[in-house]
């Protein structure tokens, strides 16, 4: 397998009225052809601010991307100049992007049929009624049904999970590379949301699309991804294949996430272990590790060394963590 | 008129339906009807949690809504200790009330921004009149906050200086103000962090225990309703289509929605999840102002029978407290 992007330390940040905002803090991570990644974390641990700044898409000011690279077929988007048509071309074109607001991210004064086909009438350069043929097919595709009559709608006719699904045949309508969902199911509900990513999963390995999937959703990455990045405070904290850091989780966030959460199929009776503490706030943080107040396997070293490098303690398995977790906690009980 | 608090039953709803209006034109007439609840029956034993799952739109919280009366239900009976509140007078429904809480599912628009903590807490007490002079309204404030897992010290404090788990905190110290034996908890975790909502969980079980008290757990989220609850109902466009202890559910449901709804939730073990069963559902909700014919999951359902779409199936018992609606269970 090739390597499609890879992004190398990348770094993010805000500066707000409080202060400076770290959002995304040396994160590096690979996605592979054809490969379906997870990206897991809570609110506000980076993981959106690292996909739009991967497509240049993070607003300056207040934001801006101060280090890092991202190679994308061998070549640094973030090298490009800003709005060019280099950018743009890649934009929508050979990456592109579902976002968790299917109501929000289609215009709402304008037709389906223009959402869709603008992008294939800037990227491919096809005409007004090839581009509509297009739609249509693509619309039948996703499962709308009657798409020959609905081509003409707009958003507000059609419920959440249309529209999402609207929002897969925009993506995939230019044959992307790559495509970045940021909490594609999160809005809808349980059986739609199963719904569509088993749709999503079809499409990407029917257009030859490597998927990231943006969630903070533990079984949806169990389902899909084969492999994962946990994410904290602005860091991957933890990567590797979704089977390993399931059955082996290293880092005590990892641990204590899976400790925290109901399972559909758990014994009952069981107590759950919450994670102590608060989500770090992000301005002013000190340069130690961010978990360190919440870890219940601190040792010294974590508070007076700064955060620990990502490193290799299996087999394409990751962590960035000065107890070495392995032998001591089996994850899952 | 079944007195069923000697049962052991502190809440009894029977054939609960509500109706909205939908009004039109100038004279406000009435065109047509939303049917969000449409004939649900269920009792609650004191001490237990019966947990109210489906998703949006299938009526679970205006089942919450009618049970505290905040909408005067179109048809139907509740028994509350063994007596039917939707006969009282406004006069004596009050002093029930105090005996029913609510927690709500958003902490950032549930509490009022201008006042502060320890008020918000305490403005239960003095409208119920539970507590005499300034002390003795400070000391069960106090006592409140230490219940729910919050610094007393903090009293002083808005809301907007909580965080969301903290608030949620706040939202159940004001619940309990007033010793209820019934508390409606509707989506009281959906809003949180997945770190946070492990607390908020536990603090309401000890709460529980420690209180005694009973809970309607009202939430989309099947694993965190199977966790929490002693049984389970789930609904689909305003009726209850099964309702079992949490281990049949999940072992051996019957339903085919609850079916579709538990191979939908994804298990956080990838081992598990590559030999699972998928069951997709096709189409979507109907709307509650034109539900189908007969059974109200017919046309989404693999197994439909000429029979689902004529005749609506009632919620029997097959046995082992399992109750369920549909024509394919004998």
């Amino acid at each position: 397998m090739t390597v499609l992007l890879e992004v190398k330390n990348l770094k993010t940040q805000f500066n707000t009225e409080a202060g400076l905002v770290k959002a995304v803090d040396g994160i590096s991570y690979e996605v592979y052809e054809q490969e379906i990644v997870g990206l897991v974390g809570e609110s506000g641990c980076g993981k959106s601010v690292s996909q739009l700044s991967v497509m240049q898409l993070i607003p300056t000011p207040p934001g801006k991307i101060v280090e890092g690279e991202v190679l994308f077929e061998g070549k640094d988007l973030l090298k490009l100049p800003e709005n060019g048509a280099e950018i743009r071309a890649i934009r929508g074109g050979k990456i592109a992007m579902i976002f968790q607001e299917p109501m929000t991210s289609l215009n709402p004064v304008m037709s389906i049929n223009q959402q869709i086909s603008e992008m294939m009438q800037i990227h491919q350069g096809l005409t007004a009624s090839e581009a509509r043929k297009r739609s249509i097919e693509l619309l039948a595709e996703v499962g709308i049904p009657a798409a020959e009559s609905r081509i003409d709608d707009y958003p507000h006719q059609f419920s959440g999970g249309m529209r999402q699904r609207v929002m897969i045949a925009m993506g995939l309508s230019c044959n992307p590379k790559l495509l970045i969902a940021d909490e594609p199911t999160t809005a809808l509900d349980v059986t739609t949301q199963a719904v569509l990513l088993e749709l999503m999963k079809d499409m990407v390995e029917r257009f030859n699309t490597a998927l990231v999937i943006v969630t903070h959703n533990l079984g949806v990455v169990a389902r899909y991804a084969t492999r994962i990045y946990v994410m904290y405070a602005g860091r991957v904290v933890e990567s590797g294949k979704t089977k390993d850091i399931f059955s082996q989780p290293l880092h005590p966030y990892t641990i204590g996430l899976l400790k925290c959460i109901p399972r559909l199929d758990e014994v009952r009776g069981r107590r759950l272990v919450p994670i102590k503490g608060l989500p770090p706030n992000l301005v002013r943080m000190p340069p130690r590790c961010a978990f360190f107040p919440r870890c219940p396997y601190r040792i010294d070293r974590c508070h007076k060394e700064p955060w620990p490098p990502l490193s290799r303690v299996r087999a394409e398995h990751d962590v960035s963590c000065f107890v070495h977790m392995e032998g001591k906690v089996s994850g899952l009980n | 008129m079944g007195s069923t608090e000697q049962d052991g039953f502190l809440l009894e709803v029977r054939s609960l339906k509500m109706y909205f209006p939908v009004l039109r034109g100038l004279l406000k007439r009435k065109v047509a009807e939303v049917k969000a609840v449409d004939g649900v029956s269920f009792k609650v034993r004191r001490g237990e949690t019966l947990g109210l799952v489906g998703e949006s739109g299938c009526g679970k919280t205006t089942t919450g809504r009618c049970v505290l009366r905040l909408w005067e239900p179109t048809a139907g009976e509740i028994f509350f200790e063994g007596q039917n509140i939707l006969e009282l007078p406004y006069r004596k429904m009050r002093p029930l009330r105090r005996k029913m809480g609510l927690i709500f599912q958003d902490p950032y628009g549930s509490l009022n921004p201008r006042m502060n903590a320890g008020n918000i807490v305490g403005e239960p007490l003095i409208i119920h009149g539970m507590v005499k002079g300034k002390g003795e309204y400070h000391d069960r404030v106090e006592e409140l906050f230490r219940i729910a897992g919050l610094d007393p010290s903090m009293m002083d404090r808005v809301p907007h200086e909580f965080s969301g788990g903290q608030r949620q905190r706040i939202g159940i110290a004001c619940a309990l103000a007033c010793n209820p034996a019934l508390i409606i908890c509707d989506e009281p975790i959906s809003a949180l962090d997945v770190s946070i909502q492990a607390q908020i969980i536990n603090l309401l079980e000890d709460i529980q225990d420690k209180l005694g008290l009973t809970y309607l757990f009202i939430a989309h989220d099947l694993s965190v309703v199977r966790h929490i609850s002693e049984r389970v109902a789930v609904m689909y466009l305003g009726h209850i289509v099964e309702m079992t202890d949490p281990d049949s559910l999940y072992q051996n449901p019957l339903h085919p929605y609850t079916q579709a709804l538990l191979s939908a939730v994804p298990i956080a073990d990838p081992f598990l999840e590559e030999k699972r069963e998928r069951i997709l559902l096709k189409g979507e909700v109907p709307s509650p102002l034109n539900p189908p014919s007969g059974c109200v999951f017919h046309l989404r359902c693999a197994y439909a029978m000429q029979e689902c779409s004529q005749v609506a199936p009632q919620l029997r018992d097959i046995g082992g407290a399992h109750e369920v609606a549909c024509h394919l269970v004998k």
